[in-house]
């Protein structure tokens, strides 16, 4: 973008009550200048009733991500020089989400298909037993490395096509969580999460696409822990022929 | 509203397997209907197998066939990608499905006229 | 719109076909030399237990696969869903499988007139 502009042109989606429109706003310039500095600084500078969503503002707590010219970013992280279009920007709330406000998206659908892909831990043991030992060149903790350090941004299931056309589809992240349990060898819950995991909007609906893995802030491929899935599943099927 | 990407090579992979997908179901039809003439009505299959002879339909020949190519090459990649260890090699890989469909379409076409 | 057993029959019938393409692909290359007819066409096909095979199973193949993808597709992009895409795909599975096995017949076992 050329450095000598003084002012970026920001257009920022604004709704309430389901009625939604752009509004342009005027944003000076700065160095090193972040999409939450520009968002931030319209509503500290411009219109203090811009809702938007953020937290530890160092790519830790997955809170901010937007759609920024119509991709979708942790806006804490991303530069404005790496993103903008000449001058310009676009901000709009996570795609595939229900807006509350602004730019601030109602996350529940999110996190229940994290439930409903069964992506919680199931304990083998309780408190009062050892420590599991699982050493670092253990094959499944090798292939669940592949899967952690999600910081539950929902960029991926933004990003997401097949969540696009499928309301039902659990999406990359849960699906990424399911895949990094299937790898927990303490886990006591595997049957069911390969069942729940196998339903109508699972695993088996990807495309590999892998728009998530182009967009993960982290350099995560949910495509791969999804490709997982497909062949663990499949592998269970064979098994008991259900 | 909200502009979703559409740039990166493997939409582009998945927009093609979808389309050729459509495109032969929705040639099957045809297909079956012409071959059982065979049995119906032979002369009108003559009639239409000289038809195909025309440069034209040669062209339209080149287009099924490699619809068929790609998406087996394609449908070959996306199998691998599941069931073989993983590769972050995809892009490379469907470009080389495109480009054995080509090589395949062109062998047929090459034949044909 | 997939579950696991769909998504498995999809696989499967994918993989019956790629050598099943590959034949189809290599016979299509060597009968196209020249032009075809009917009489060449018969002539290669009729009374042949192989090709009956061959082609039988690539319909029985095609038919589930094609069922399952379009499914998929009417699912993802007109919305139909519930039992309506239930049927549709027993539609396409019914009039692939019938119009396919009609037309292998038709090129292998039928001797005169249906």
């Amino acid at each position: 973008m050329d450095k000598t502009e003084a002012f970026l042109d920001v257009s920022i989606w604004r709704e309430q009550n389901g009625d939604g429109h752009f509004e342009t706003y005027q944003v000076p310039r700065r160095a090193n200048q972040t999409i939450l500095d520009v968002v931030a600084w319209v509503q500290q500078q411009a219109d203090p009733t811009l809702s938007y969503r953020f937290a530890c503002r160092v790519g830790m707590c997955g809170s901010c991500a937007m759609m920024v010219n119509g991709a979708p970013r942790w806006t804490c992280r991303t530069h404005v020089l790496k993103v903008a279009e000449g001058a310009s920007l676009e901000i709009a709330p996570l795609r595939n989400l229900p807006v509350i406000k602004d730019l601030v998206v109602d996350m529940d659908p999110f996190f229940d298909k994290w439930v409903a892909a069964d992506a919680v831990f199931a304990p083998s043991q309780t408190r009062d037993d050892p420590m599991a030992p699982i050493t670092p060149d253990d094959t499944m903790r090798i292939a669940a490395d592949d899967a952690i350090e999600c910081i539950n941004c929902a960029v991926c299931y933004a990003a997401c096509d097949v969540v696009a056309a499928n309301p039902d589809y659990l999406g990359p992240a849960a699906l990424n969580r399911s895949w990094s349990l299937v790898n927990d060898s303490r886990d006591a819950g595997q049957a069911e999460r390969l069942q729940a995991v196998s339903a109508v909007g699972g695993c088996h609906n990807c495309h590999s696409q892998q728009g998530c893995a182009k967009f993960c802030p982290n350099e995560l491929n949910p495509t791969l822990s999804i490709s997982g899935l497909k062949r663990a599943t499949a592998k269970s099927l064979l098994r008991w022929g259900r | 509203m909200i502009r979703p990407h559409r740039t990166h090579a493997l939409w582009l992979a998945f927009i093609l397997h979808r389309l050729s997908g459509i495109g032969l179901a929705l040639f099957l039809p045809v297909h079956f209907y012409m071959l059982s003439l065979a049995l119906t009505d032979p002369d009108q299959l003559d009639g239409f197998l000289a038809f195909t002879d025309l440069l034209l339909v040669k062209c339209a020949e080149f287009g099924l066939v490699f619809l068929l190519a790609v998406h087996m090459f394609g449908g070959l990649r996306l199998m691998a990608l599941e069931f073989l260890p993983w590769s972050p090699r995809q892009k490379s890989y469907a470009a080389t499905a495109v480009a054995l469909a080509f090589f395949v379409s062109t062998g047929f076409f090459l034949q044909a006229v | 719109m997939l579950t696991l057993r769909l998504y498995f029959a999809q696989r499967l019938t994918a993989l019956i076909m790629a050598p099943l393409t590959l034949g189809h692909l290599a016979v299509m290359i060597y009968a196209v030399q020249g032009g075809l007819s009917v009489a060449e066409i018969l002539a290669r096909t009729q009374g042949s237990v192989a090709w009956f095979l061959f082609y039988g199973g690539f319909v029985v193949a095609v038919a589930v696969h094609a069922a399952i993808g379009l499914r998929v597709v009417v699912s993802e992009w007109l919305g139909v869903r519930g039992i309506a895409l239930s049927v549709f795909s027993l539609v396409v599975l019914a009039t692939l499988l019938l119009l396919g096995g009609r037309a292998v017949w038709a090129v292998t076992f039928a001797g005169g007139g249906l």
